[in-house]
């Protein structure tokens, strides 16, 4: 089998070199400088071109609490997070003892020396870094001293699993934007574990890195950045926002991608940023905007989504574009602010009181994220509607290997827009125009917007009743017609994204179970397939991308024998919209939910169809 | 352009400057205001198509139905108006706004908004229709009802009421004015000023209730409003020219010492004739104060209150480009193919 076990892997090892198939756990605790330590491994890896992924798993704190990072290197190119790792580095001593624990027979646990930790596993190799004497040797000045603390563990780290040096000081290098003082100060810590462990220590454990050649041409970033860039070759002109974990690193980079938007005639920027008061004042800003056809997005998580559910309605039902980010994370309520969820599906799909359908857009990868970043804004012009995308924080805050991104194939798509010239034709062919006509039959109307300088031009925009002429009305005959012109667009927006933004789909294993999912569950999911497979238990795979629910997972459900519906929530959201959709019998569709805070583990997703599947 | 005697000088009767119908009970004082509104805009000459009508919820802010037929509207949010405010002058600088939202919507569900929208100086016109009560749900007290005042079907209140024109100045507003929906002169300059002012101007005009609150002992009344209103000077708005560009201004001669001339940022005077009592508007003490005063004296103080040099507009702080972003060549919001290849080296 050429396939790492992920249930076998961790038990099974001998004094076999293993190398390139592994995983960490990095325990630190919050706020004392581990994410630099952490990011220069990953990046490190990457640079020696090993598959890999890095996830924090951090705490809703400032300084103190217990934080986690995993690091997954995988020649294989898997990237879900593992159940179990192999390797811990032990810096926080209030968790140690369970992080120790947590470790699988043959497993590696890096150490403090000045705790003097009772060695009570035999079946584990144990080293332990004099933190305090190497701390000693260098003349870093007292201030800078506990924040460079955790380089001890990477020189650790590096010498124990063959990482070069040089590499690890280019890594640093472009963490500190080529400040060298910084980097050289990091890297005097460094450097001492490494000769320390190099002289002084016994390698006992079969774990190793080796440069590869499968990260060549890739990119390491976060779903955030990416959905940022994505938005600023959108051609977004507001970003209005009120900062909530996980979606403040979205307009973070907003910022700092900014100066790509700047005139280089009149030195004037076409991007305007505005940190507002709440969401509900973000919510405003947007559809303000919008509505002048500029675009305008925010970016927010499931409390904020709560406050913006008043404008989405009305967005909705006047017809106003604008794009939304939901970076999930755990609900109800505040819930667990820094963990990952895909529990708002729901939620935002149906968001605004009365009969409201959303449009939403489900990115899995960096390149969906930068993707539909610039799409969602062309959809939304075309929908006249609001466009959700539903990240998460798992895809948003950690780094991923990424292609690198596709510049936008086609121009900026403004939808049905009517300037004067536009307009005046418009009244020539159909006696007269009105904001919500439905001329062509697919539920979109043509609008003006503010500023256009022809007498019929104006029209009122409202939340209340309204005819195709955009008067106030509150005819039950009216509201009806409305609300089926409202259906067609549905209609009209669910064929466009089964175009657009079709479904992932693999049905190459012509098998009989099939699974569906959505967003960051994809490694999981693939690496799962996989194990499966050499189980016997072949299976074939479809990854929807948008809601309204595309056609094709009705085909999907109808051509399989037995349906999984894996996703990381508690209720089974997209389980029951299939249902809400799907007209035919569902009794082979089995829901799997999770919504454990983690990002999922193909462990998980094996013992869930295994226990089904009965093999 | 050629004008007639029943034209302004863009060629518009003032009926075109008309709205809907109005839908609010006959003598409302928002019928009145919106006449004020069309008045003015039709003897400013103002292009309609350069303006947006905005709004919260509320009787008061159904009213941009009723007036400048030629402008974009949008009826919005309960006391959400300010931040659709902020999003529609942020996508297309280019455009002027008129706003109206009542004293619920501004001063309950919306004070947060109403804030925010003066801290950031967004240059537009906020009209308030006050009248102390909910008309649409029937009559309820709001905010700025008088401690004290009775209520058929609520009896007393008891809570002091919040004086949004102070508010306003707390929260850094450069253009406060207060008047009374009855003094139709008073309202047209003052609309005439605000318009032209650069930054949020925020004008509170006390509009009787005919339905709900129209008791001669209400602050907020027609029979008190007459009596109580003491009008802070006689305004004059001297303008260049609001269409074609600036043209010289001559200003009358007023004796020294009772006229006030506040200057604005586009060239226009204000001339400020002092009557009953001797206020400088351009002292933020002094307004807080006289406003103070006449709330311990149960009397309501009309005209422009408060003003200074505008600040920075949002859109200038942001460094924004003035234009309509929806007109602009695809180049000037979406960078190169070589500026996302750039970008991404810094990820490899």
């Amino acid at each position: 089998m050429v396939i790492s076990s992920p249930l076998e892997s961790a038990s099974s090892l001998t004094q076999t070199p293993i190398i390139n198939d592994f995983a960490f756990t990095v325990a630190t605790q919050n706020g004392s400088g581990s994410q630099t330590s952490n990011n220069v491994l990953v990046k490190t890896l990457f640079d020696m071109g090993i598959p890999v992924n890095g996830k924090n798993l951090f705490p809703s704190n400032i300084k103190g609490l217990p934080t986690w990072y995993t690091i997954r290197a995988s020649k294989f190119g898997y990237t879900a997070r593992r159940y179990q790792t192999e390797i811990v580095v032990a810096y926080n001593p209030d968790t140690a003892a369970e992080d120790i624990a947590k470790l699988p027979e043959n497993g590696v646990c890096i150490l403090p020396a000045d705790w003097n930790w009772t060695h009570s596993r035999t079946d584990i190799t144990y080293y332990e870094v004099p933190v305090k004497d190497l701390m000693a040797k260098t003349d870093i000045p007292s201030d800078f001293k506990k924040r460079v603390e955790n380089m001890t563990y990477v020189g650790a780290v590096a010498q124990l699993f063959s990482i070069p040096l040089d590499m690890i000081y280019t890594a640093l290098l472009a963490n500190f934007n080529g400040k060298a003082k910084a980097a050289d100060m990091n890297m005097q810590v460094i450097r001492l574990a490494y000769e320390y462990f190099e002289a002084n220590v016994e390698k006992r454990d079969p774990y190793r890195f080796e440069p590869m050649d499968e990260t060549r041409g890739k990119i390491l970033i976060t779903g955030n950045e990416a959905g940022a860039l994505g938005s600023i070759f959108g051609g977004v002109n507001l970003v209005a926002w009120y900062p909530i974990t996980p979606s403040t690193s979205l307009v973070d980079a907003v910022i700092s991608f900014k100066h790509l938007r700047t005139d280089p005639e009149t030195g004037k920027s076409t991007l305007a940023v505005v940190q507002a008061e709440d969401e509900l004042a973000a919510a405003g800003m947007i559809l303000g905007a919008g509505w002048t056809g500029a675009r305008a997005m925010t970016a927010t998580s499931g409390p904020g989504i709560s406050l913006m559910s008043e404008f989405s309605g009305l967005a909705y039902f006047a017809e106003i574009p604008c794009v939304i980010w939901d970076i999930t994370r755990m609900g109800p309520s505040t819930g667990l602010p820094t963990r990952t969820s895909q529990g708002d599906l729901l939620f935002i799909h149906f968001l605004g009181h009365g009969d409201t359908r959303q449009i939403v857009l489900m990115p899995g990868t960096c390149e969906e994220a930068f993707e539909f970043g610039w799409r969602s804004f062309d959809i939304a012009d075309r929908m006249q509607a609001p466009v959700f995308v539903a990240s998460d924080l798992d895809l948003g805050m950690n780094n991923w290997m990424a292609e690198p991104f596709q510049y936008p194939t086609e121009p900026i798509q403004r939808g049905k827009v009517l300037d004067e010239e536009g307009l005046r034709s418009f009244i020539e062919q159909h006696g007269k125009w009105g904001r919500y006509m439905d001329v062509d039959g697919d539920g979109v109307g043509y609008r003006t917007l503010p500023g256009t300088d022809h007498p019929m031009a104006a029209y009122f925009t409202r939340g209340t009743g309204h005819n195709p002429m955009a008067t106030y009305s509150e005819r039950s005959d009216d509201w009806i017609e409305n609300m089926q012109r409202l259906h067609r667009k549905i209609e009209t927006a669910r064929a466009l994204l089964e175009k657009e933004i079709p479904p992932v789909v693999d049905v190459s294993a012509g098998a009989e179970v099939g699974i569906i999912t959505f967003g960051t569950n994809e490694p999981a999911i693939d690496e799962a397939r996989d194990y499966l497979a050499s189980r016997g238990i072949q299976t074939d795979y479809l990854r929807v991308r948008a809601l309204p629910l595309p056609s094709a997972v009705t085909e999907f459900i109808q051509s399989h024998q037995r349906v999984y519906v894996v996703e990381n929530n508690f209720d089974g959201q997209l389980c029951q919209i299939i249902s809400l959709e799907h007209k035919q019998s569902l009794e082979h569709v089995t829901s799997l939910a999770l919504g454990d805070g983690l990002p999922m583990t193909a462990h998980w997703v094996v013992e869930q169809i295994v226990a089904r599947e009965g093999k | 352009m050629g004008r007639t005697a029943k034209t302004n000088k863009i060629g518009l009767t003032r009926e075109e400057y008309k709205g809907s119908k109005s839908t609010l009970c006959p003598g409302c004082g928002h019928d009145s205001i919106s006449n004020q509104i069309i008045s003015t805009a039709y003897e400013m000459g103002i292009e309609q198509h350069r303006i947006v009508k905005l709004s919260g919820i509320g009787c008061s802010s159904k009213t941009p139905a009723y007036f400048l037929g030629r402008s974009h509207g949008f009826n919005s949010l309960h006391g959400r108006m300010p931040s659709v405010a902020t999003g529609a002058l942020m996508g297309n600088p280019e455009l002027h706004a008129i706003a109206v939202s009542g004293d619920g919507d501004t001063g309950s569900i919306g004070l947060g908004q109403f804030k925010h929208v003066i801290r950031r100086n967004v240059p537009f016109v906020y009209v308030i229709e006050n009248n102390g009560v909910y008309g649409l749900t029937k009559g309820q007290f709001s905010a700025t009802a008088d401690e004290g005042q009775y209520l058929k079907y609520y009896g007393k209140n008891h809570m002091p009421p919040i004086d949004l024109c102070l508010e306003a100045i707390i929260a850094g507003a450069t253009f406060v004015a207060r008047s009374f929906s009855g003094d139709a002169k008073q309202v047209q300059s003052l609309l005439q000023a605000a318009l032209r002012h650069h930054g949020t101007a925020v004008i509170d005009i006390i509009s009787p209730c005919v339905t709900f609150n129209n008791d001669p002992s209400s602050t907020k009344s027609y029979p008190y409003g007459k009596e109580h209103q003491i009008a802070l000077h006689e305004i004059q708005v001297l303008a260049p020219d609001y269409v074609e560009g600036k043209e010289e201004i001559t200003i009358p001669e007023y004796d020294e010492g009772e006229v006030i001339e506040v200057d604005m940022h586009d060239g226009t005077v204000v001339m400020l004739k002092r009557l009953a009592q001797d206020h400088d508007p351009r002292n933020r003490l002094q307004a807080i104060s006289a406003l103070e005063q006449a709330q311990r004296d149960n009397l309501f103080i009309t005209g422009l209150i408060y003003y200074e040099e505008p600040r920075q507009t949002l859109a200038e702080t942001e460094n924004l480009l003035h234009a309509s972003f929806a007109r602009l060549p695809d180049r000037l919001n979406r960078p190169s193919e070589q500026a996302l290849a750039d970008v991404i080296k810094n990820f490899m």
